[in-house]
């Protein structure tokens, strides 16, 4: 089994990376990355050899996500993939100007959207490897990639730099 | 042309890059007669350059000793039940040592080698990103690469026989960063060549010859650096190609 740490290694700097995007946190980021990678080796026997290492320790880092923010909340939760579910938003046009920090616009979109469109946009990965590593159809990949990619656009000021073109509805 | 109607899925994927050449067309010439989605592509785009340009400087980062080590507990395990064997033992475990100690240098190069063949097999079946800098960046990936490791490296270029550069990447190493350097012939047929410094910078061997699994390495070491050319072709291949790129590096 310890011939697959350093293969195992290789990935670090890329879990970082996203750990540190989904989480917004550096030491949370490194926790999250600590305890995937404590639970990867546990498990290395239930890695099919051959396959996408990189894809599967997503998915171990995906689930050790989800429970951390379960037993942080206390009780089991019902995943938010419904905008009637999200914390009531303050949209007043001035707010919208505020939010223009990329890490603050993916604070505020709900866990499950920010995890696909930080796995798709940043990681790179392919919607069916995304669909793999968050269990989850690969419908609910692109709708939620969809609603994550409005919902950052409406914060992050519409149409970027270019203010005189910003959409207001 | 398909005609087929331009879905949101396809908009996504094509902000990802994840389209056939002749959708994308489509999916252009589409957009050219849609300027309201042709803006919201545009805003998603920028949204990954975005993600990527804050977010990229993470894989740079050192790497925190905790996360190097992230299986304590198997390790007091084995320490513990390396504890409980006891004094009995001790004579055995001195043998042990002694016998570790002849054949250290030949197991640190094994492991070496198992590196490069485990490096070969993460990251020689990547469709979309087998590697960091491509070959069309080649100046700027000897100069990362070569600062990243502290030494001038030199790219040994193998189209004479076959083989195009299609480019490399950083990766840990035991001892500090390490490149890999990627190859493929006309067939898609992927050689890597991994790159490491050797801290005992004199030293020099002959071809070494390991095979992991289906992964052949020719490994050897020349002064101030360690080379291990993996593949999964016969070894009287790897062997032709690790002899032109040691010709290449040793002119």
């Amino acid at each position: 089994m310890d011939d697959y740490e350093p293969l195992i290694e290789q990935h670090i700097p890329r879990l970082r990376r996203y750990a540190r995007a989904l989480t917004g946190d550096r030491v949370g980021a490194d926790d999250l990355v600590q305890d995937t990678l404590e639970r990867a080796l546990n498990k290395l026997h239930l890695w099919r050899r051959g396959s996408d290492l990189r894809a599967w320790l997503f998915t171990i880092m995906h689930n050790v996500y989800v429970n951390q923010l379960r037993s942080r909340a206390g009780h089991p939760t019902v995943p938010l993939d419904d905008e009637d579910f999200l914390p009531a938003e303050r949209a007043s046009e001035t707010d919208r100007l505020e939010i223009r920090d990329l890490d603050l616009a993916l604070r505020r979109l709900p866990d499950e959207q920010r995890e696909v469109v930080l796995l798709v946009g940043l990681e790179e990965l392919s919607y069916e490897e995304t669909a793999r590593a968050l269990g989850i159809p690969i419908g609910t990949v692109m709708s939620r990639l969809s609603r994550a990619r409005e919902r950052l656009r409406r914060l992050m000021g519409g149409t970027g730099d270019s203010a005189g073109l910003r959409v207001i509805k | 042309m398909s005609n087929l109607p331009v879905t949101e899925a396809d908009l996504h994927a094509y902000v990802d890059g994840l389209l056939p050449a002749t959708r994308r067309a489509e999916v252009e010439a589409y957009l050219a007669s849609h300027p309201e989605d042709a803006e919201r592509v545009a805003a998603y785009r920028r949204q990954n350059e975005a993600l990527r340009a804050h977010f990229g400087a993470i894989v740079e980062e050192p790497i925190p000793g905790r996360l190097l080590h992230a299986a304590p507990r198997r390790k007091t395990y084995l320490w513990r039940a390396a504890a409980a064997v006891g004094w009995m033992a001790l004579g055995g475990v001195l043998g042990w040592h002694l016998q570790s100690y002849r054949t250290e240098q030949r197991q640190e190069a094994s492991a070496w080698a198992r590196r490069a063949a485990m490096a070969h097999v993460v990251y020689s079946p990547e469709v979309r990103h087998p590697v960091e800098v491509g070959a069309d960046q080649e100046a700027h990936l000897v100069a990362w690469l070569s600062k990243r490791l502290g030494t001038p490296l030199k790219i040994p270029h193998l189209g004479g026989i076959g083989y195009t550069l299609v480019g490399g990447r950083l990766l840990p190493g035991d001892r500090g960063p390490v490149a890999q350097f990627m190859y493929q012939d006309a067939k898609g047929q992927r050689l890597t060549l991994y790159v490491r410094t050797n801290p005992d910078d004199t030293r020099e061997t002959a071809f070494r010859f390991a095979q992991e699994n289906n992964v052949g390495v020719f490994y050897w070491l020349d002064r101030k650096l360690g080379y291990a050319l993996s593949g999964e072709v016969d070894k009287s291949e790897l062997l032709r190609v690790a002899t032109a790129v040691y010709r290449q590096l040793n002119p």
